[in-house]
């Protein structure tokens, strides 16, 4: 009794722990991505995928601090190659970075400059500070997207939806004018709702306006560039952004939990030989 | 318990140094030859998974620090620079965030169990009390070490936290002015928090050797609360508790290692992955799930200052439980009434947790509009609070002393061995 109760005392603490905001916004759409459960891998097509949309679209107003050239050829990451276990001599990435432009300073004179970027350059930022991305973008820091695959409540789930969220404002919104109606972004709208007050829409006003449309992207690889498709694409590399140990952190999980798995048997059989004669 | 000494240095060297220093002799005394009561139930591994999880957290936490950087501007980002460019920076990490947790799970299974079996009863209240206040060491080591990396529930936790402390007359500003070394949440709050967040730690280790002291000196408890007559009733140390022990502990290693490897951020906040911003405040502020019993009394009173009196007496009262039960009987096996009592605490506990997670004013049960009494509708997490508080409080200072003197316990066996072998009573 004791043990049942403690047992279930301890998992309804571990469920109820961390707490979910009273957002009224649509609860993410369910997608299958390759990396979930105990054995997923990232696909590395969808990644490569991915990053073109980050590229191509993203990018011209996110930034992503914590990522450099040379994480795109990493163990796990998208342009990785066994031939090149060190990141920064890989083709690939290398002509990737070169592809950027990078404020430097002339060693000669002094002056700023750009050069081509190496594998080792951050992913530059698309504003040169906080204030002009705010004036760019209706007055809000598009956020930093190194991370917003773990910063987001719904994860990549959450951020493939929001994506695609972008659905016609029901009769009798008003969507403030510089924002948009997005029915999974966290917000409020009854500011704009002139309905019933028991029947708000979900979702809120977002300041990004629809980044991605079917087709805005074309996929080497012969993917159909669906926005479902591009929305999950860049989901996942920003997932692989954020979390870039996963597939490794979840293929020692495996070697770790055998082991002591084991190991918890040999201790238990060596705990009944210990306690075979006494009574207890 | 202290019978003397059977230790027999094995070698020429062990006997000199047994001469001068005896260390041999200790160990030996309290791990090896240590008489434990036949009974004890796997309630009883939890002080060695204790043990296992302080031995975790100062390994990992002093490599972290190798590379971690207490500075505003640079916290966030060598927390990240942890977990994608040192090798293995990630399981370190995980290893301590989920370890504070682990931390959190084993202890509390562990003082639940003392009130359980009474294990706080005469003559153990002094272990009791030095177990209460290394609980109190690990509530201020962990709420500082979530800051440290600086994300935004770290921050405005901490700024939640430290303006609780404002709240006491005269001296709170003072208190508040010294936490954050100025006036505001910033880099010397950061700093001194760090600091201390390595200090801590060792005396949680200092104080767990008092604590494994004062055990030695009484003994241990066991599931009948009945004290150890004869040799009959107990068993050495090693092999018997060790290897039972170690079995425990390699269970609960499996379940901090599915934690670590496959829900690593499961019982963290999203939010903390979000860098600090003093601007923007989350729209929720809620601590680790380990803190939110607490945090939920302290929002259920309306005033501030009797919201931090409440929370802080939540966990005072815990430190006079030895005087506050009445009850000539240890174990609760023997008190019917006291283990209801004792399964309702363990409910509220629990809802008090999902209390401190919600908001005050959302509603229980969805939907359902009741009558509005005193400042929030009755169906709300506040009132629910308020209901659960009460009944903390009441178990305390009201059940504790009174059942003690009203109920009627069942027999007790006369001895710990009676009931386990087979209740042979001969004489
Ligand atoms: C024209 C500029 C612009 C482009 C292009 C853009 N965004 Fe945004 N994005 C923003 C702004 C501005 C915000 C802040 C919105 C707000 O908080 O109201 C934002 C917010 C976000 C958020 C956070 C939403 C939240 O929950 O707070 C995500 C995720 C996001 N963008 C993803 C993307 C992705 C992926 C792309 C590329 C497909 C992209 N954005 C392209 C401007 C842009
Ligand atoms: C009682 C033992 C300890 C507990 C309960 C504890 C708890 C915590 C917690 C909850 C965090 C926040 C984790 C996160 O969300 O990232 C943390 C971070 C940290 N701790 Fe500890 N800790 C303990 C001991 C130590 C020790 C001995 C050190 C050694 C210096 C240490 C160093 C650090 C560092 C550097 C961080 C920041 C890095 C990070 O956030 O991962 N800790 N600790």
């Amino acid at each position: 009794m004791l043990r049942k109760v403690t047992l279930l005392a301890a998992a309804l603490f571990l469920v109820g722990g961390p707490a979910l905001a009273s957002s009224k916004a649509h609860a993410p759409r369910e997608v299958a991505f390759s990396f979930e459960g105990p054995f997923g891998h990232f696909d590395a097509a969808q990644l490569q995928r991915g990053y073109k949309v980050y590229r191509e679209v993203c990018s011209a107003c996110h930034s992503m601090d914590l990522l450099a050239f040379r994480n795109l050829g990493d163990k796990g990451g998208p342009f990785f190659d066994p031939k090149y276990p060190n990141a920064n001599d890989n083709p690939v990435v290398k002509a990737l970075a070169a592809e950027a432009q990078i404020n430097d300073i002339d060693g000669e004179t002094g002056d700023a400059m750009k050069r081509p970027g190496i594998p080792a350059d951050r992913f530059p930022a698309p504003f040169a500070n906080a204030a002009a991305a705010k004036a760019g973008n209706n007055g809000i820091v598009p956020p930093d997207l190194s991370l917003i695959a773990k910063a987001r409540a719904g994860g990549p789930e959450y951020v493939a939806s929001l994506l695609q969220g972008y659905v016609a404002a029901p009769a009798g919104l008003t969507v403030p004018a510089g924002l948009n109606y997005n029915a999974w972004f966290p917000g409020d709208v009854s500011a704009g709702w002139t309905g019933d007050h028991g029947h708000v829409p979900p979702g809120g006003f977002i300041a990004m306006a629809q980044p991605l449309t079917a087709g805005q992207v074309s996929f080497d690889d012969g993917t159909k560039s669906t926005l479902r498709q591009q929305a999950e694409d860049v989901a996942a590399f920003l997932m692989w952004a954020a979390e870039p140990k996963m597939e490794e952190r979840k293929q020692m999980g495996f070697s770790v939990l055998i082991f002591l798995i084991l190991f918890s048997g040999l201790t238990y059989a060596s705990y009944r030989r210990v306690w075979r004669n006494e009574s207890h | 318990m202290s019978g003397h000494s059977t230790y027999q240095p094995s070698n020429g060297f062990a006997r000199w140094l047994d001469a001068r220093l005896p260390v041999g002799r200790l160990v030996w005394d309290s791990f090896v030859d240590y008489p434990t009561p036949r009974n004890l139930n796997y309630w009883w591994t939890f002080g060695g998974i204790l043990s296992l999880c302080l031995g975790v957290q100062i390994v990992t936490g002093i490599v972290l620090a190798m590379h971690y950087t207490p500075s505003a501007a640079a916290a966030f980002t060598s927390v990240e620079h942890i977990m994608r460019d040192v090798n293995y920076g990630w399981l370190l990490r995980y290893m301590h965030s989920n370890g504070g947790s682990m931390f959190f799970i084993a202890v509390y299974i562990h003082m639940l169990r003392g009130v359980y079996y009474g294990s706080y009863k005469a003559p153990r209240e002094v272990l009791w009390i030095l177990g209460c206040v290394i609980y109190g060491l690990m509530m201020a080591t962990a709420f500082m070490g979530y800051v440290l990396p600086w994300g935004q529930m770290s921050f405005h936790g901490a700024v939640v936290i430290t303006n609780l402390l404002g709240a006491f007359p005269v001296v709170g500003e003072a208190i508040t002015t010294l936490l954050w070394g100025g006036f505001a949440v910033d880099e010397p709050t950061l700093k001194r928090f760090f600091s201390l967040h390595y200090l801590l730690p060792f005396m949680i280790a200092g104080v767990v050797i008092l604590h494994v002291w004062a055990l030695h000196v009484v003994g241990q408890n066991n599931p009948t609360g009945i004290e150890p007559r004869s040799k009959a009733d107990t068993l050495p140390f090693t092999p018997y508790a060790t290897v039972k022990d170690g079995f425990a502990m390699s269970l609960f290693l499996i379940l901090f290692a599915v934690f670590i490897f496959y829900m690593p951020n499961a019982l963290g906040h999203p939010d903390n992955y979000v860098r600090a911003d003093p601007l923007v405040t989350p729209q929720h502020i809620v601590p680790e799930w380990y803190f939110l019993p607490f945090y939920a009394i302290l929002r259920a009173v309306p005033d501030k200052l009797m919201g931090v009196l409440a929370m802080f007496g939540s966990i005072a009262v815990i430190f006079a439980l030895p005087w506050l039960d009445t009850s000539k009987v240890k174990s609760m096996r023997y008190r019917p009434q006291a283990k209801l009592y004792f399964f309702i605490f363990l409910v509220v506990c629990v809802i008090l947790g999902f209390c401190g997670a919600k908001l005050p004013d959302d509603q229980v049960i969805p939907g359902l509009t009741t009558i509005k009494v005193f400042d929030s509708d009755l169906n709300s997490f506040v009132w629910l609070s308020r209901f659960s508080t009460l009944y903390y409080f009441a178990y305390f200072l009201l059940v504790m002393p009174l059942l003690g003197l009203f109920e009627k316990p069942l027999p007790t066996p006369e001895t710990i061995s009676s009931p386990v072998l087979g209740g042979d009573k001969k004489d």
